[in-house]
């Protein structure tokens, strides 16, 4: 076996990795998943080989969202029995994917693999991100600014909920008590880990999955989904510690710049309405969509599916898809910051205001 | 009349919980990275002799990151607290 080829760590690689991990870790505790996808091809762009760089952020990742979850169990946001059972079917979904892929890798080589997952993330991106988006806004218009405005469960969810498969049912919190059949949970479990295998980003489909089949709030699913990356990331980082894969130096820097930015994320959705997680989640996923747009030609070229196009060409568009990716970890941690700043803004107003009447009503 | 800034009025401590926390886990943090970095080379070794296929220790890294979580995102936690961020209570 060749030997493990690890990241010679100075100054800048610590700082940057540090700093990537920050912005990647407060998208996370925001929307439930985010960062993957800027980290691993950060690492890679560092000099870290492809394995090491997917098995160091993953071993990075399952404590991220281990601390990400209590932190928001604490503000009661987190469904643990749902988050634990479409965890292991997830796990489940990781290991078949990983075997998708392998097959794939042999067959069409390592731009089949490329191609693939840009087929996949475009496709997923393109419907759930188009439909988390039209719903933001559907929900703002609707009434969603208003102050405890009431979680409105969608058609699909009521159908999934009203259906009862004796033996299946099981009652979950997070959906007001109510009781799901387990055989519809398995298939979303199965999809959030097939994904994180292809695209090492399940959230873009667990917590829309969580959202609008199982009828969970935003909030609730964005919070879950952490635990379900938590049971996915521990299972994933054991199977590449065997094979002596995780580079936990890396990991650790990558982590400590991470749990600064995952505390602002979930401080952050206690400040904010259900809708907004949509909006940002929606947009995020529409700008990487993008991103790989600007990767499909390379691909096509490089299994002559079309005209060959020039190397100068192909690096540019390698160049401008990672820097629309940074683009969708940075909007993403702006927009984040910025509801955080007007949700802390409106509250000491509201604070000061109901200080104001007490006292004019005590005197 | 109002005190004097440099004193904390009778009762109050000087310092708050948080930032108390947050000095105490910013230690041990700090400890743990310290560590990390003057086993720099031990810990490539393992990792390196997990890969030529001895599996004794492979469970260490996951072992490193569960305490590197619990610990670091204490701090982490307090820190921001200690600077007046916090969650808003419903």
């Amino acid at each position: 076996m060749e030997a493990v080829n690890f990241l010679d760590l100075n100054a800048t690689t610590v700082f940057l990795l540090f700093l990537v991990g920050f912005i990647g870790g407060m998208v996370s505790g925001f929307i439930g998943s985010g960062g993957a996808f800027v980290l691993t091809p950060a690492m890679m762009s560092l000099g870290a080989p492809a394995v090491i760089a997917v098995a160091s952020n993953m071993a990075h990742k399952f404590p991220k969202a281990l601390v990400a979850s209590i932190k928001r169990n604490k503000y009661g946001q987190v469904d643990i029995k749902l988050g634990l059972i479409m965890g292991i079917f997830a796990e489940i979904g990781v290991f078949v994917g990983k075997e998708f892929m392998t097959n794939i890798r042999n067959n069409f080589g390592d731009t089949g693999t490329d191609l693939y997952v840009s087929v996949v993330f475009i496709v997923v991106l393109a419907l759930v991100g188009g439909y988390v988006l039209r719903d933001a806004f559907r929900c703002k218009r609707e009434g969603g600014d208003v102050e405890g405005a009431e979680h409105i469960t969608p058609r699909l969810a009521k159908w999934v909920q009203s259906i009862n498969i004796p033996g299946t049912m099981m009652r979950f919190h997070s959906i007001g008590g109510k009781r799901v059949s387990v055989l519809f949970i398995a298939p979303l479990g199965f999809a959030t880990g097939l994904l994180a295998a292809s695209i090492a980003v399940g959230g873009f489909i667990g917590v829309p999955a969580m959202m609008y089949v199982l009828g969970v709030p935003a909030l609730m699913a964005s919070a879950t989904e952490l635990v379900v990356a938590f049971v996915m990331g521990m299972g994933g980082s054991l199977f590449y510690a065997w094979e002596g894969f995780v580079d936990i130096r890396l990991a650790m820097i990558i982590l400590a710049g991470s749990l600064f930015g995952v505390q602002i994320g979930a401080i952050g959705t206690t400040y904010v309405r259900d809708y907004t997680v949509k909006m940002i989640m929606g947009m995020i996923m529409i700008i990487v969509l993008f991103s790989r747009l600007f990767e499909m030609p390379v691909y096509l070229s490089d299994l002559d599916l079309i005209s060959t196009i020039s190397e100068g060409t192909s690096s540019l568009l390698s160049n401008i898809s990672f820097g629309t990716l940074a683009l969708a970890l940075l909007s993403g941690a702006f927009a984040i910051l910025a509801a955080l700043l007007k949700g802390i803004k409106q509250h000491k107003k509201q604070q000061a205001d109901a200080e104001y009447a007490a006292s004019v009503a005590e005197s | 009349m109002t005190k004097p800034a440099d004193k904390p009025a009778p009762g109050r401590k000087m310092f708050s919980t948080a930032t108390l926390f947050t000095i105490l886990y910013g230690c041990l943090s700090l400890g743990l990275y310290i560590l990390l970095f003057v086993f720099n080379d031990e810990i490539r070794h393992m990792a390196e002799a997990t890969s030529r296929g001895d599996k004794t220790l492979f469970f260490i890294p996951i072992i490193i990151a569960l305490v590197f979580s619990l610990v670091h995102g204490a701090f982490t936690g307090y820190f921001w607290e200690a600077l007046g961020l916090k969650a808003k209570k419903k």
